[in-house]
């Protein structure tokens, strides 16, 4: 197609895949459920102000725009505090509104990426497992196995602990956030290899399958093309629900003190750091950063519920 | 309508809807039948034709979020539409039993078949569990079971297909019911095995004096089992008559066309007669006769009035504007 | 007389469903097998239709999937157009064969992927088979396939799910005949659809037979259907071919017990309110088939002969049978 009527045949295929979204139950379930609305709003506005950041508010780990004069100050509406401040500041006079934003950022980094890398390793090595069946299951699926029995967060750590030891100093500090991503990807995989296997020994058997063999279409191209495309529903939802689990681990290894440091710190980091002043009175720096991780964790659990019972066609 | 006797089971203009997003479904649409006593009366209708879900409606159990919105249905002279839960479940075993197409799922996997006979057989009945099982061990041998004794303390996956029909059978008569409703219950099983299956239900039927609303969509069991039949589509019953003359001289289009494209293993025909077309969705009816964009005879009033059920002959009724002249015989429909 | 089409000679498809290992090592369970087709010999004449006949467990899809090679063989020859189809020949060498050997299948929803549109079911087969390139090109013969089938071109846009299940078949016969293929195994095509509908579905079959000179193995349950289809008939039970038939004689002139008693039991328009006393008995299970010939349990003619030897199809008019007591003249 040409030029023009190529841009033009582009515009016309988005507006009917826009005219199918919201034409879809999927769109009419979602607009019916107050709680999904809520929770898709507080995550917009989360992913939101994240992404701003850097707009809203200064760098507060630039030390150049800190001032330790304006260290441990309360928030704003108590005494002693100011609206320069809005939720109190932390013992080197950051802001904790603005360390909340760039630690929410890194925490929705982190478990963002983690969840697409144990995603695609899962989805691959499930879809190969019950495709191909005999010793490459059997070898990949006691993999699983063996790996399920490990709780995420030891593997995490055995993962994270094994990289500062090979790693240099400097370089495992800059590699942290993928070691971590890596880390947390590693011991999730499991869940969408099954789930995956599970669906794709479905697939197989289905009269679509055979008709494509039937045609010669070599094998991983029916993976890829065909089966593919109808086992990702579920992944979907393993995804969103995985996302606040991967938010949570990291917050958990960070707050262990073997996560991210403080000069790069995530939301379970702000947490152990504050937590070391809440006893002196200075509950502000623990305790903003702790409801925004429960903010962040809630509204994307209560999303991938919602997603679950929507793409459920049972309960249709 | 046309029965002088009363009626066993008497409905009376059913209307169900189901409102969706898109709107209110009508699904069964001002409907009217009767079955008389020890009378088997078959409908007939393909997928979507509303047969199964005005068996549902009979037994209480539509499927949410289904409601009766208009009609009366009457059992024995007494009104069963508007009862509440705890009374339908008295009379749902009691006074009318159900068999459903898949034998797999009407039975449960995790009990015994003795157990669950037993079970049904004392909610409705004053037996003593002795006597019970004596009940139940006589009704496994009417039904035909081989070494029922020594099989009753099996489970339902020790049972082939066929047999576990059987049970299902058992236990819609276990009770004394007056009335059965068998929804497709030879569809699930091989060829051979469904007509073992239908003359067990027509002697039973007849022993126990029981009446039976038999929906299936395949004629041929209609032809062998049923008395009357009521031939519905798109929600509305088309045509209602003795089995005979709604299958030689159907008066209803649709009917017609139906039994010409049955192919016929006695009297092969080079080309099966077809109905173009589909069956309308309920969400895309239109206006006047259901049938009328598939009809060839269709006339403007067939287009803007729903036809009326008139009388054709002796307990033959048709929904049609036409009813007056039978469609003619070997016509391409 | 013309080669036949297809030429199949004793397939034989076992499916081995024995214990695991350590149980047979342990709690000496022998090995069991599934014989899903134990030795089926038949041949399709060019342009015309062989069906088989049977109830579920007899292996008629067993022995078509075998014949387009989505199964392995246990046993047997596969001579297509003179060929021979060999079994483990690599998937390209075998292409220009399997090109011309289609299958339509039962289930009209399971049969389309419900993530494709409608344009690229249709249209895998010709990229498939490199017959036509081009986009453009591709998209003309979609179009025309869906108009021979009874579609517009149009509904090449569309999502197998806004289709009702004849045309879902319709589309699937049009992904079949994409191929140009010229063997179209049928595997019960309007089980699934209700009665008005499998009318017009058989008789597109048939119009297609006659536009395209197409050869169709129909496998069935419905022996109404068979009739109104079939130019030969094979009837099979428990994985053995018992009777074929050539023409009308399988309804003229039945003579395997089985094949009366499929004629008899099957309910018709034609005898309204009969009370037939159907033969008792049920289809045993293929795993431990009776010995000798597998029918004789529910045989009324069975004697020690039949419950020993297995029978072997032997010539009748128009075809052959496989029965003791028809060759003995008892029946």
């Amino acid at each position: 197609m040409t030029g023009a009527g190529g841009v033009s045949a582009r515009r016309r295929t988005l507006r009917n895949m826009g005219r199918r979204l919201f034409d879809s139950d999927l769109w009419y379930s979602f607009r019916a459920s107050p709680v999904a609305v809520s929770a898709a709003i507080v995550a917009v506005l989360i992913l939101a102000a994240v992404a701003c950041a850097p707009w809203l508010t200064q760098d507060p780990f630039d030390l150049t725009t800190v001032d330790i004069m304006d260290a441990s100050k309360p928030p704003a509406w108590a005494e002693g505090g100011s609206w320069q401040y809005p939720l109190g500041s932390d013992d080197q006079g950051r802001s904790v509104l603005s360390t909340i934003l760039y630690g929410t950022r890194i925490s929705m980094m982190v478990g963002v990426l983690s969840v697409l890398f144990a995603m695609v390793l899962g989805v691959t090595l499930g879809l190969i497992a019950g495709f191909a069946g005999g010793g490459l299951e059997i070898l990949i699926m006691r993999l699983a196995d063996i790996q399920l029995s490990f709780p995420a967060i030891l593997v995490a750590l055995l993962i994270d602990g094994i990289a500062r030891i090979v790693l240099p100093h400097d370089l495992h500090e800059a590699l942290t956030l993928y070691v971590l991503i890596f880390a947390i990807g590693i011991s999730s995989w499991v869940h969408y290899a099954r789930t995956v296997r599970a669906l794709t020994l479905v697939e197989r058997n289905k009269e679509y399958v055979q008709a494509a063999w039937l045609v010669g279409t070599p094998p991983t191209s029916i993976l890829v093309r065909h089966i593919l495309p109808n086992v990702l529903g579920p992944v979907l939802v393993l995804a969103t629900l995985g996302l606040a689990t991967a938010i949570i681990s990291e917050a958990t290894l960070s707050f262990l003190g073997v996560g991210l440091p403080p000069t790069q710190p995530s939301l379970g980091t702000l947490i152990r750091i504050g937590n070391e002043f809440l006893f002196s009175g200075q509950w502000w720096m623990t305790i903003f950063p702790g409801a925004a991780l429960i903010l962040v964790a809630l509204s994307v659990n209560l999303l991938g519920d919602w997603l679950r019972d929507a793409l459920n066609p049972k309960l249709r | 309508m046309t029965e002088p006797r009363e009626a066993l089971l008497d409905i009376r203009n059913l209307r169900v809807e189901f409102p969706t997003r898109r709107g209110t479904l009508c699904a069964i649409d001002d409907v009217s039948l009767t079955i008389g006593e020890g009378e088997i009366l078959g409908v007939v209708g393909e997928s979507g034709a509303g047969k199964s879900l005005t068996g549902s409606a009979v037994i209480g159990l539509l499927p949410e979020p289904g409601r009766i919105v208009q009609g009366e249905i009457h059992l024995s002279g007494r009104r069963i539409d508007g009862l509440s839960d705890e009374e339908m479940r008295r009379i749902r075993g009691k006074e009318i039993g159900a068999i459903f197409q898949d034998p797999l799922t009407s039975l449960n996997p995790l009990y015994s078949i003795a157990y669950q006979l037993v079970e049904t057989i004392r909610t409705h009945l004053d037996l003593t569990a002795k006597q019970a099982r004596k009940r139940a061990l006589d009704l496994l041998q009417e039904v035909g079971i081989p070494a029922a004794e020594e099989r009753m303390d099996g489970y339902p996956h020790e049972f082939s297909g066929g047999m576990r029909q059987r049970v299902v059978i058992a236990l819609a008569l276990a009770a004394h019911p007056r009335l059965i409703i068998a929804d497709e219950p030879t569809t699930a099983l091989d060829v051979s095995i469904q007509a073992q299956i239908i003359a067990v239900l027509k002697r039973l039927c007849r022993e126990h004096h029981a009446s039976v609303m038999l929906i299936t969509h395949d004629m041929g069991v209609i032809a062998e089992a049923a008395d009357r039949v009521a031939v519905m589509y798109a929600g509305r019953i088309a045509e209602t008559g003795p089995v005979e003359e709604v299958i030689r001289r159907a008066r209803h289009p649709y009917t017609y066309g139906l039994m010409g494209s049955i192919p016929q293993l006695k009297t092969p025909a080079e080309r099966l007669s077809q109905i173009d077309g589909a069956m309308p969705r309920l969400t895309e009816m239109p206006d006047g006769c259901a049938f009328h964009p598939r009809c060839p005879r269709a006339v403007d009033r067939c287009r803007a009035q729903r036809p009326p059920i008139e009388v054709v002959a002796a307990g033959h009724d048709v929904a049609c504007w036409l009813f007056e002249s039978a469609p003619k015989p070997g016509a391409r429909i | 007389m013309d080669a036949p089409l297809l030429k199949v000679t004793g397939l034989k498809r076992y499916f081995d469903v024995s214990p695991p290992w350590l149980n047979r090592v342990i709690e000496r369970k022998p090995r069991r097998l599934l014989k899903a087709v134990d030795g089926v010999s038949f041949a399709v004449a060019r342009g015309k239709t062989f069906s088989l006949v049977g109830e579920s467990g007899c292996g008629k899809s067993t022995v078509a999937k075998c014949i387009l090679g989505l199964h392995g063989m246990t046993e047997g020859v596969i001579t297509f157009d003179g060929v021979e189809v060999e079994d483990t020949a690599s998937r390209i060498a075998m292409l220009p064969i399997r090109r011309r050997l289609q299958m339509i299948f039962q289930d009209p929803y399971a049969s389309l992927n419900p993530r494709w549109k409608v344009r690229s079911i249709v249209a895998e087969p010709i990229r498939a088979f490199g017959q036509v390139q081009e986009r453009e090109a591709v998209l003309h013969q979609v179009g025309e396939l869906l108009r021979s089938v009874g579609l517009t071109p149009a509904d090449a846009e569309k999502y197998p799910h806004e289709f009702s299940g004849g045309q879902r078949q319709r589309i699937s016969i049009a992904r079949a005949l994409a191929s140009r293929a010229d063997f179209i195994a049928c595997d019960e095509p309007t089980s699934a659809l209700d009665v008005s509908v499998q009318a017009q579905i058989l008789n597109l079959m048939k119009d297609l037979q006659e536009e395209f000179g197409l050869t169709y193995l129909l496998i069935s349950h419905n022996l109404a259907v068979v009739r109104h289809m079939s130019d030969s008939i094979g009837v099979m039970y428990l994985g053995r071919l018992v009777e074929v038939r050539h023409g009308e004689a399988l309804f003229e002139d039945p003579r395997h017990p089985y094949t009366r008693l499929l004629l008899n039991t099957i309910p018709s328009l034609e005898i309204i309110g009969q009370d037939r006393t159907p033969l008792a008995g049920e289809v045993p299970s293929p795993i431990d088939p009776p010995a000798g010939c597998h029918f004789h349990p529910r045989c009324p003619h069975a004697n020690q002969r039949c419950r020993e030897e297995t029978p072997e199809l032997l010539r009748v008019p128009a075809g052959a049978v496989a029965c003791h007591a028809a060759q003995e003249a008892r029946i």
